[in-house]
Parts: structure tokens; C-alpha cells; sequence
């Protein structure tokens, strides 16, 4: 790598000057959201140890890797190098090549074809609802990824889900990285109209097993009574740094679930922050964390109750394996006027090996004083007793420790709505056990 | 049932083990011929259980002398998953729970592991499907089991019920029931033992690990051990647990613990 940038500060502007000669482009109307992320990163730093938000986890390796942003190759991949991860269940697929949309990978149905694009295309038609939307949900000031990632806004994949409009189909998002030692800003914009039912599945793949950077913020916008199923899976290369920023708002009564399964990358970072911004809005919000070797995946969520009679459940699973390490950082606010809250949040974590290691840490923030919220966080093994139970069956240990495993994800994995992948996750975990 | 042609199926000698540096068992001697049915008894912690973990090779147990053959080989030299293909079963006195795993496709797993290792042939998920109905007809079990998770949430009945299931799939040589009676009202016995009974053949062997002797009402052993302070201490045929009914434990064996007891004593002093 002939480019080493020795500090945070030098590594930001290293990455925002390779981006200047592309910044002049089409998209005027977008450019001053861009302005301001530009002047935001230029007031902001990497983060470290010693901010609280990143205590347990060490990005500093991200100043040695001073990847430039990835530029658009044509015919870098194909269609069969992708088919793996195409879902039967699904007709409609746009896919971005390191963070670039790829047309001619992509395909939309007739119907949903006004609804669904890139950028620079749905801006032609949707221009004002964009613009008064992206960008307003995903915090710059003080998030330097997600300033970084709107600073190189362009491409992006929006989906506008009209009033009263259910989408049966899910819609999958499929962001590849293909190339070594850049970074790709991956970004999408999600808006569900009035009384309008979407289910999104946002998949981040690899076709290399090198080193790359992932930087990749999604908003998404309820208005009153929509539904949105958000199915999130980062399975990027062993060797990728992965660092994502996700910012829900919720309207009146509408509903938000989400499955978030982490699974490859050497260092990963979940944001996800769900704001209940009127009443009767419910969240539901479950991720699995599946890691071994010297992985890192960090998971912060935060679930902010501003609005009385909301409901929010938060199950977080973590299965780590070998001298992996995850953390698990989930806050609950609920704010002076947000009475009746309904919250649950349970955090629990199994630990493969001698050397794995776990961080959890639930954080409740209660202002309001008639509220129901339960919370708890356990650390475990694999229980010996159950072992032999399943070896006196005939099973071999190894069999038996992976059976036990996968009944240890699988009520996560279950709540996936979508039966393809669903098994392509349980494949996964089992590792291709024989017989079941 | 004794039979003049019958083979040897499990021959322990002079086995002793312990539990953390804690002897449990102290010499057991016991042979077990294809065909014949016994029942182990003995009061609790006397280390009948043990004896019933020791056989399917819990690890957490250490054998320290003695040794225990099945079918001619070296059962001590087997993993746990080995004994099992060999044809050992373990009924569990206590079913372990395995939320998340449904419990047709852990049947199914097992079956197929065993069978597997026989050289047969392993069933797909519908074939399975067909041949676990049939063989739940044996207990009287309700379908809706095959899809709930295993042992998750079912009653003491159900678990024991579900553990001769996988008794009746795998067709052991050797079935060791532990402590199968516990928790089973009366009804509920009844259906176990029948399934029992129907498993039980010439060519396999059965040993009953109970506390009471109404289990042995229902399916009849052959000889009845009585074990003591981790030795059998007296054997005798089905009347030996009419009598042990009647009379209690109190009256056996006294003079083994009276020598065990001054053997600690002296060991303390």
C-alpha cells in the first residue's frame, strides 16, 4: 500500500481529497447535504478508545489502510458470480458493485419500477420528497462514517413505498465488493408512505477475500401506519472492515421489525438508532452475531422512546468462537413524555472457546415514570450435560456442539421472513452438518 | 426372559468409578445375557445412576479399576457417540431440553446416525415423517410432538415417553432405563411399559435403573439387584423386589455397611 496516513486527521482528508475530482457532478440538488458532510468530517476525527461510544472497540487500524474510494469498473463481475445470492423469493434485486449501482445486474418488476431505482434516477421524478428526507435521519455531526459516507453521496438506493401500497415481494438489496484495498460509501434511503408495507432485505456479499473498507449508512422513514421488515445481512469478506450507520423514524402506529445478522468482516461496526417519534409506533429489533478467529463485530443500538404508548423488543444474540470478540451496546431512552412505554431488551451470548470474548451492555435511560421495561444480558457456554445427551444418541461431539449452536441462533434466524435464506443462515451455523 | 442360547452381552467386572476425586462405585460385578431383563435398585445414592452414566460414558465420571465389556470389546475404550452406534442406550432420568431444535429433526438425526453406522439406509424427512408416526402409535404419543422443540416445555410424562421413542427408532441392543418410572402417574406408566415391552426381544437386553418397585409390576425383570454404598450387595429374581417393597432397604446389607463404615472411620482416625 503506497499510501499510509500516520493519524486520524491525515486520514480523513487523504480520503476526502482522492474523492474531490469527482465531487463536481449532476446532482445540484444534493450537493449542499454533501457541502455540509464535507465541512462536518473536516471538524471531526476517527474515534478511539477513550470515546465511550467505541470503548470496546479498536478502529485505530483504519489509519493504517488509507483505501482509496473505489472507482466504477465495468464487467468486474457477473451475473453467475452473484447468482448465490440471489433469493427465489425475490424479483426485485438492485445491486451495487462496491458501492456503485450496477443496471445491468439489477432487475425491477413492472410494478414496483416507479418506486424502486437508483439515485440519480428517482431524483428526475422525486426529487422533493428526497430532498427533504436524505440526509435527515442519519446523524453527521458527530458520526465521522456516517459524515464520510454523505460526504461521497451518489449513488444510492431509494425506495419510495406510495400511501396504501403493499409490496408482497421482498425487495433485496445487494451490495458486493469486489475489489481490494479501496473503500465503497454503499448507502440506502427507505421512505414507507402512509399505510404502506414494504419488506426490505439489505445484503452485503463479497466476491474477494480481501481487504476492504465498507462504509455504508441506511435511513429509513415510517409514516403513520406503514410497516417495514428491514433483513439485514453482513456477510463481507473475513479480511473487510465494515462500518454501518442505520437511522429509523417511526410515525404514528406504524411498525418496524428488523433481523440484523452479523457474520464476516475482520472489524464491524452496527449503529442502528430507532426513534418511536409518535404514538403507538412499535419496533422490534432482534440480531445474531455469528464470528470466530480474530474477528471483531460490534453491534450499538439505540432505541429512543419519545412519544408515549410505544412498544419496543430487542433480543440480541452472540455466538463467538476462537479469540473473536463481540460487543453489545444497547441503549433504551425513554424520554419525560414517553409514558406507557412498552420495552423489552434481552442480550444473550455464547461463548465457543476459552478465548472468546464478549462485551454486553445494556444501558436504560428512563425519564418518564409509568413505563414497563425489562432488560437482561447472559454469558454461557455449551452445556456439557446436553452434549452427552446428544452424543448418547450417536452423535459425534463435534456434531453435537454445532446442533447445539444452530438451537441457539435458530429462533433469531427463524423470524427472517424470507424461507431461502433462512436456510442459506442455517447452512451457515450448521456448517453443512450432515443429516439434518 | 433367560434363554439357554443367549450371548453375553455385557460383562462388568470389579468396576469402580468416581466423581471428582469421590469414589461412587466400589466393585461392581454384573453380567447381562441377550434376552434377559434387570432391574438395578437400591435407595437414593447408592450409585445407580451413576452406574447408568458410567455405561453410556458420561466424562464426567472416572473408572479407576475394573473393567466393562460389551459384546466381547472394550466398552471403556468407546466415546459416548460410539457406545451408542455400538447399540447402548441411555434412557435419561432427566431429558435434557433442546430449544430450537425441533424434535422430529433431532430424531431424525439420531436415527440417521445410528443407522448410518449399520450400513442401512437413512430416511428423508417424509419417509421419517411415516415411519416416527408409526412408532409413536407404541406410546400413544399426539403427533404435535414431532414438532415442538425437544423436550421443551413437556411434562415429566412426555419426556420419558419421548425417551422410549428414541428407544423404539434405534433398536439398542442394550437399553438402559434410568429412573424411567419417576414422575409417570400411573396411566402414564402403563403406556411406557407397554412400549417397553413391545421393544424387548430375545435378542436385546434391558437393564431397569428404579427406586420403586411398581415399575416392576409392568415390565418383569428377570433378576432384581440391589445395590449398596456403589456394590451390588444382593440379587435375587422378581420377588426379591416384592420384598424389598414390604421391608424396605434397612434389612440388606448391613453388614457390608457396617464394614464400610468402620473402614472410614479407621481412615479418619
Amino acid at each position: 500500500m503506497s499510501n499510509k496516513a500516520a493519524n486520524s486527521g491525515d486520514y480523513l482528508q487523504y480520503l476526502l481529497n482522492s474523492w474531490s475530482a469527482k465531487s463536481a457532478d449532476k446532482l445540484s440538488g444534493l450537493s449542499q447535504l454533501r457541502a455540509r458532510a464535507i465541512d462536518s468530517v473536516n471538524t471531526q476525527r476517527l474515534p478511539n478508545k477513550r470515546d465511550e461510544e467505541w470503548r470496546f472497540t479498536d478502529i485505530s487500524p483504519l489509519t493504517q489502510l488509507a483505501f482509496p474510494p473505489s472507482q466504477q469498473q465495468s464487467k468486474v463481475v457477473q451475473a453467475n458470480d452473484l447468482e448465490q445470492f440471489y433469493l427465489p423469493e425475490t424479483t426485485n434485486r438492485l445491486v451495487f458493485v462496491d458501492g456503485h449501482y450496477a443496471a445491468e445486474l439489477s432487475t425491477i418488476a413492472d410494478a414496483p419500477i416507479q418506486m424502486i431505482g437508483n439515485l440519480p434516477a428517482m431524483m428526475r421524478s422525486r426529487a422533493s420528497t428526497i430532498e427533504s428526507h436524505l440526509g435527515h435521519y442519519a446523524k453527521i455531526d458527530g458520526n465521522v462514517f456516517s459524515a464520510l459516507n454523505t460526504a461521497f453521496l451518489r449513488d444510492c438506493a431509494v425506495i419510495i413505498v406510495p400511501k396504501k401500497t403493499v409490496i408482497v415481494e421482498p425487495i433485496q438489496l445487494l451490495f458486493v465488493s469486489t475489489q481490494e484495498e479501496v473503500s465503497s460509501y454503499p448507502r440506502c434511503f427507505v421512505i414507507a408512505e402512509q399505510d404502506s408495507k414494504l419488506t426490505l432485505i439489505e445484503d452485503h456479499v463479497s466476491i474477494t477475500s480481501a481487504s476492504y473498507i465498507t462504509n455504508t449508512v441506511a435511513e429509513i422513514c415510517l409514516a403513520a401506519n406503514a410497516h417495514v421488515q428491514h433483513i439485514r445481512i453482513q456477510r463481507d469478506s473475513q479480511q473487510a472492515y465494515h462500518l454501518a450507520n442505520c437511522a429509523v423514524s417511526l410515525a404514528h402506529a406504524s411498525q418496524y421489525q428488523s433481523v440484523s445478522v452479523s457474520l464476516g468482516s475482520k472489524i464491524s461496526r452496527y449503529n442502528l438508532e430507532v426513534q418511536l417519534s409518535d404514538e403507538n409506533s412499535e419496533c422490534t429489533i432482534d440480531g445474531l452475531t455469528l464470528i470466530a478467529g480474530q474477528q471483531l463485530s460490534d453491534t450499538h443500538t439505540c432505541i429512543d422512546h419519545i412519544k408515549p404508548h410505544c412498544t419496543s423488543h430487542q433480543q440480541h444474540k452472540c455466538i463467538v468462537d476462537e479469540t473473536a470478540h463481540a460487543v453489545f451496546n444497547g441503549k433504551i431512552m425513554v424520554r419525560p413524555q414517553a409514558q406507557q412505554t412498552n420495552s423489552s431488551q434481552s442480550s444473550r451470548n455464547l461463548l465457543l472457546s476459552n478465548t472468546a470474548k464478549v462485551d454486553t451492555k445494556p444501558q436504560l435511560e428512563i425519564f418518564a415514570d409509568d413505563v414497563k421495561c425489562a432488560h437482561g444480558a447472559t454469558v454461557g457456554q455449551l452445556d456439557s450435560e446436553e452434549i452427552f445427551y446428544l452424543e448418547s444418541r450417536g452423535l459425534s461431539k463435534e456434531s453435537a456442539r454445532k446442533l447445539l449452536t444452530y438451537a441457539f441462533a435458530a429462533d433469531i434466524i427463524h423470524r427472517i421472513p424470507v424461507a431461502s435464506l433462512q436456510q442459506q443462515l442455517e447452512k451457515i451455523v450448521l456448517n453443512q452438518m450432515q443429516g439434518v | 426372559m433367560i434363554d439357554s442360547n443367549s450371548i453375553t452381552m455385557l460383562s462388568i467386572k470389579n468396576l469402580h468409578a468416581s466423581i471428582n476425586g469421590t469414589g461412587i462405585l466400589n466393585g461392581i460385578d454384573l453380567t447381562v445375557k441377550s434376552g434377559e431383563i434387570h432391574a438395578i435398585m437400591g435407595l437414593n445414592g447408592s450409585g445407580k445412576s451413576t452406574l447408568a452414566k458410567v455405561l453410556a460414558g458420561h466424562s464426567a465420571y472416572e473408572v479407576t479399576q475394573g473393567t466393562i465389556e460389551f459384546e466381547g470389546k472394550n466398552l471403556l475404550e468407546l466415546a459416548p457417540e460410539e457406545r451408542a452406534r455400538a447399540g447402548l442406550f441411555l434412557g435419561f432420568q432427566y431429558p435434557v431440553e433442546i430449544p430450537g431444535v425441533a424434535n422430529t429433526q433431532f430424531l431424525r438425526l439420531a436415527y440417521n446416525t445410528i443407522q448410518s453406522q449399520r450400513g442401512k439406509e437413512e430416511l428423508d424427512p417424509l419417509e421419517f415423517d411415516d415411519f416416527v408416526r408409526e412408532k409413536m402409535k407404541l406410546l400413544d404419543m399426539n403427533p404435535d410432538f414431532l414438532d415442538r422443540s425437544v423436550n421443551e416445555g413437556f411434562s415429566g410424562g412426555e419426556k420419558k415417553r419421548n425417551e422410549i421413542l428414541q428407544m423404539a427408532l434405534l433398536e439398542p441392543k442394550l437399553s438402559i432405563l434410568d429412573e424411567t418410572d419417576s414422575g409417570l402417574d400411573i396411566d402414564a406408566l402403563k403406556i411406557v411399559a407397554k412400549g417397553v415391552n413391545q421393544i424387548i426381544n430375545k435378542d436385546n437386553a434391558t437393564i431397569l435403573v428404579t427406586h420403586y418397585q411398581r415399575l416392576l409390576d409392568y415390565i418383569v425383570p428377570d433378576f432384581v439387584h440391589v445395590m449398596q454404598a456403589g456394590r451390588i450387595v444382593m440379587t435375587g429374581g422378581k420377588e426379591l423386589a416384592m420384598e424389598l417393597e414390604t421391608r424396605g432397604y434397612d434389612w440388606i446389607g448391613s453388614d457390608q455397611r457396617n464394614a464400610k463404615n468402620r473402614l472410614t472411620a479407621g481412615a479418619h482416625a
